[in-house]
């Protein structure tokens, strides 16, 4: 908050108006001509069942231990001779030929929890097993800055700020660029007069930054929005928020991280059918985007997670129940891809997390800890990760 | 162009956010009589009415105060009753709702004839069409299961006519209340389950309470309980003539904060706001410390109630039998840091190591069945422990957590913390020293009586102080209670307001971490949550949010008079200049109310 820095004083947009271009602003905010980094982070709440996403089906204990819902050989689509992805995720199969796609398998959080309100906390602060962090990784990934730095640095499509995003950088919750505003515009000049004229330091200064936000929102909200190639977003909200992620990098109004979820992983009960429409809603939003940046993915790495796996057997309603590891997907222009990461623990009922589980091998902040420091340039990963201190096993994922 | 643009920017970048604090000589300058009442109003109450100042100065603020110090002694108001009688689930014991709105499991498992359905005719009747709806979907699905019978849901179209569907869609909202009203109970409640989930949502603000729930139900009846907490919440806060007991309910739930949506939370919220919460705000410490230690929503959420001594050997977790369980830190934890003695209170990780042990075997009978507490002396650590100092012999039972509670209760830092929290919601984010040590004195002297305690704050000098004056930043549920309240609005749907809260950053039940809200300024104030801000005053004078009517006759009349109404005070020179050019610009009259109640002075207290 105290070092919290006003990007433009409203009267030097006024000037310019806001339909202007907003490609100066992108120029202005970093002070050079140089693009800054982008990391976009997506939660996949509920716990995502990892083995049948990223199938090990080389693994001859998959298909004993999941007779009726294992994804047979034949549909995966091959990734490297060992595993496959689910037949839904045909979208990622372009970006992973085009190693622009990693895949860390057995992945997760070292925390013991089986609870989806534990285990996300503790994903989206970075501190398992810490129940007292009141900010997130994210936030605190964001990377120290002297100069100018734009009010929609840290962006959250969704209505309210998740605890990831929460800390000491400014970051705001947008569920619709459309609704980022005051509708009437004859109130909105109104309001933000009386916030520039009022003797409210704090309020003063938080009502300017407000304005130059729907300033800049609203300048990219304002032009028509088609999005770039083949690019074909899923409707539903994980589609759109993808897509006005995607439109806000495009615009250079300086963001440079942001932030989206899709809930409804948690497939106790019939998993087949509800993992192929999650699938693929999931795929195409990420296939959409990744097609509609295009030469941008330069700048740009994305990374989802969900809060712990499933148990490998599958349960007695033909689907599964809260387990352990997980698989991530890192994509992005500078990501080492075309691989499948992390070391495969078997699924042996010996080599099971408690004799049910997937067993971690990479803990996630080996592999966000190597996003946030090659490819946001984070120096301090204490800072990111407090009292995790492995940065010789850090996943060496981005070139 | 350019060269102006970057010297504009550089500028710009110098500002940055100062410290929201008074400064320190402010607390030893004195009110005048006005502010004083329109003070004790913004600060013991959601926010002055119109015609609560008039009040407190006919009856005398020394009084006024003295009576919310015993809100046992105001006759209630009945409009309150009123909007509460509805909402049922506010009274049941949370057996009673795990029974009466069964999570979503439940529905399947009596579809699957794995549960057998309530005995209340009514309850019966609802989960009889959600489990033969959940069967339908199965179905559909193309799951096939001998064992579940198919059903039959009637289409809209054989329930109403072409018209009354047109009504339902596209009507007034007096049209659509008439509609509702004029069905007869049997084919409501069809109707009700006919029509789309997002549809039931729509129609929320304009049919009766009763058909309000009906409509929950059939969407999810567990929802009813969330549903109902937040209403009464809010219509106490918008209608209670107990302003302070309000206000510190919110205080102290919020201090012993749970979150209504982990597990078996969703069931043990109610009691626990109603049982251990309320009846506690005014008395003793230690009482209401031990309420919430007992209480299941509290062992829930703090993990407690799995926590057992490291060598309990055998112990089984309720779902798989092969899984161990030991010792859970998590209540122990958070017993010293937040809820007692305070981060810097001065415990170490052994104590809470220590404190930990004492409290193994605090469990609950059954949580999903809402079951109460219950001490189970087979997982109980039975060796010594040493807590703060304070050795707790070998052999104990439930004496021992018992014990714990006593010890922290009474201890120095726990009357400073309590009091400095205190201080810290009604006078300003940095309360002087001197207020906390006399408030952690009486604390001490006077065995933790919450009441006591409230006098010292009140008598102080700096409690009516300038530094205190109009110092803090309203929460959320401050803004748009207080924005309400303002307004003199009539509100039959509290619900659209919970949600409105929740847009200004602060859902109700639903504060993840133990911490609770933060109680300082800084956390409300941000681009997203103060746009939000004035969207709700605008909407709000405007008339635009179903359930919440404003009598737009009020703001009739001159700017300044309209600003002096909803502020109970003179706006601003800065304001009112604002809002005279707002006027110039045509800006009508609900317009210009919505931008006082957005205006910088109201989003303080």
């Amino acid at each position: 908050m105290l070092n919290r820095r006003v990007f433009l004083k409203s009267s030097a947009l006024a000037m310019f108006g806001v339909g202007a271009a907003p490609h100066w602003l992108a120029r202005a905010a970093e002070g050079t001509e140089s693009r800054k980094k982008i990391l976009v982070a997506i939660f996949q709440r509920g716990a995502a069942d990892g083995l049948n996403v990223v199938v090990p089906y080389g693994d001859p204990n998959y298909y004993s231990l999941r007779p009726n819902i294992a994804i047979p050989k034949s549909d995966v689509i091959e990734l490297d001779g060992f595993f496959g992805l689910h037949p839904s995720l045909s979208a990622l199969k372009l970006m992973f030929d085009a190693k622009h796609l990693a895949i860390v398998q057995a992945t997760g959080s070292p925390d013991p929890t089986r609870s989806h309100f534990d285990a996300q906390d503790y994903m989206e602060s970075g501190t398992p097993g810490r129940k007292a962090t009141l900010d997130g990784w994210l936030n605190r990934a964001i990377p120290p800055e002297k100069g100018l730095v734009s009010p929609v640095r840290a962006v959250s499509l969704g209505a309210n700020l998740p605890r990831t995003l929460r800390g000491p950088n400014p970051a705001i919750a947008v569920s619709n660029l459309n609704e980022f505003q005051i509708r009437d515009t004859q109130s909105s000049n109104t309001f933000e007069g009386m916030y520039q004229g009022t003797l409210d330091k704090v309020l003063k200064n938080t009502g300017r930054e407000t304005f130059d936000a729907v300033k800049i929102l609203q300048s990219v909200q304002k032009q028509n929005y088609t999005p770039s190639g083949d690019a074909k977003y899923p409707n539903g909200r994980f589609g759109q928020s993808m897509m006005q992620i995607a439109r806000l990098i495009k615009a250079n109004v300086g963001v440079e991280v942001a932030f989206a979820d899709v809930g409804g992983w948690d497939t106790h009960v019939n998993e087949i059918g509800q993992l192929t429409r999650l699938l693929s809603e999931f795929g195409n939003g990420l296939g959409a985007f990744y097609q509609d940046l295009g030469d941008r993915m330069q700048d740009v790495v994305l990374v989802t997670m969900s809060e712990f796996g499933r148990t490998a057997r599958e349960n007695g309603n033909l689907g599964t129940d809260h387990g352990h590891a997980n698989c991530m997907f890192v994509m992005g222009g500078d990501v080492k891809g075309g691989k499948v990461y992390g070391k495969w623990p078997g699924l042996e009922k010996e080599q099971l997390y408690e004799g049910r589980d997937l067993n971690i091998t990479t803990d996630f902040r080996e592999v966000l800890g190597g996003l946030v420091t090659r490819h946001l340039g984070a120096r301090n990963l204490a800072k990111v990760f407090p009292n995790f201190s492995a940065p010789e096993s850090i996943l060496q994922i981005i070139a | 162009m350019k060269n102006k643009l970057a010297a504009l920017m550089a500028l710009a970048s110098l500002a940055t956010i100062p410290v929201i604090s008074a400064r320190p000589d402010l607390f030893h300058t004195k009110l005048d009589k006005d502010q004083q009442i329109l003070h004790a109003l913004n600060r013991l109450s959601y926010g002055p009415r119109p015609g609560d100042v008039t009040a407190v100065r006919k009856i005398g603020l020394k009084k006024w105060i003295d009576r919310q110090l015993h809100p046992e002694s105001i006759p209630e108001n009945p409009t309150l009753d009123a909007r509460l009688a509805p909402l049922t689930s506010l009274t049941m014991t949370s057996a009673e709702l795990t029974q009466n709105y069964p999570p979503p499991q439940a529905v399947v498992a009596i579809a699957n004839g794995k549960m057998p359905l309530p005995s209340d005719p009514q309850k019966r009747a609802v989960l009889e069409q959600l489990a033969e709806r959940y069967k339908a979907k199965l179905e559909k699905k193309g799951v096939e299961d001998s064992k579940i019978p198919s059903a039959e849901i009637i289409p809209m179209t054989d329930l109403l006519s072409g018209a009354e569907i047109r009504t339902m869609r596209k009507g007034t909202p007096e049209e659509k209340t008439k509609l509702f009203q004029s069905m007869p109970a049997e084919k409501l409640q069809k109707v009700v389950f006919a029509l789309p989930q997002g549809a039931r949502r729509g129609l929320f603000p304009y049919v009766p309470p009763e058909v309000r729930r009906k409509m929950l139900e059939a969407s999810a009846p567990q929802q009813v309980v969330a549903h109902d907490l937040s209403e009464g919440k809010l219509y106490r806060a918008i209608y209670s003539e107990r302003q302070l007991d309000e206000v510190l309910t919110d205080f102290w739930f919020n201090h012993f904060n749970v979150y209504l949506d982990k597990g078996a939370d969703r069931f043990l919220v109610t009691a626990y706001e109603r049982d251990a919460i309320r009846p506690n705000v005014l008395g003793k410490f230690s009482q209401m410390l031990q309420a919430t230690a007992k209480n299941p929503a509290m062992l829930w959420y703090l993990d407690n109630w799995q926590s057992v001594a490291p060598d309990a050997v055998g112990m089984r977790g309720p779902k798989n039998a092969k899984r161990t369980r030991g010792l859970n830190e998590n209540y122990a934890r958070e017993l010293l840091e937040l809820h007692t003695l305070g981060v810097d209170g001065g415990y170490t990780q052994k104590d809470i190591v220590e404190v930990a042990r004492c409290f193994t075997g605090w469990t609950i009978n059954q949580p999903y069945r809402g079951g109460g507490f219950q001490f189970n002396n087979r997982v109980h650590d039975k060796g010594e422990k040493v807590v703060l100092g304070v050795t707790i012999p070998a052999g104990g039972g439930i004496e021992d957590g018992m014990k714990v509670l006593d010890i922290v209760a009474h201890h120095a830092s726990t009357a400073r913390f309590i009091s400095r929290k205190l201080a810290q919601r009604f006078v300003a984010d940095d309360p002087p020293a001197a207020l906390i040590a006399a408030m952690a004195k009486t604390f001490q002297t006077k065995d933790g009586d919450l009441s006591e305690v409230m006098r010292t704050m009140l008598a102080s000098k700096e409690f009516w102080s300038q530094g205190a004056y109009r110092a803090k930043v309203k929460s959320p549920l401050e803004m748009v209670a207080s924005a309400v309240r303002a307004t003199g609005a009539d509100v039959t749907f509290a619900f659209g307001l919970a949600n409105k809260i929740a847009d200004l950053g602060q859902p109700l039940y639903r504060k993840q971490e133990p911490t609770g809200y933060p109680n300082t300024s800084a956390e409300w104030v941000n681009s997203a949550a103060l746009l939000a801000r004035m969207n709700f005053s605008l909407a709000l004078t405007q008339n635009k949010l179903p359930g919440v009517a404003v009598d737009a006759k009020r703001f009739e009349g001159d700017p300044a008079s309209v600003a002096k109404l909803l502020l109970s005070a003179t706006a601003s020179a800065q304001t009112r200049q604002a809002i005279e050019r707002g006027q110039a610009a045509k800006q009508d009259s609900a317009a210009i109310a919505g931008l006082v109640l957005g205006s910088p002075e109201f989003q303080r207290r």
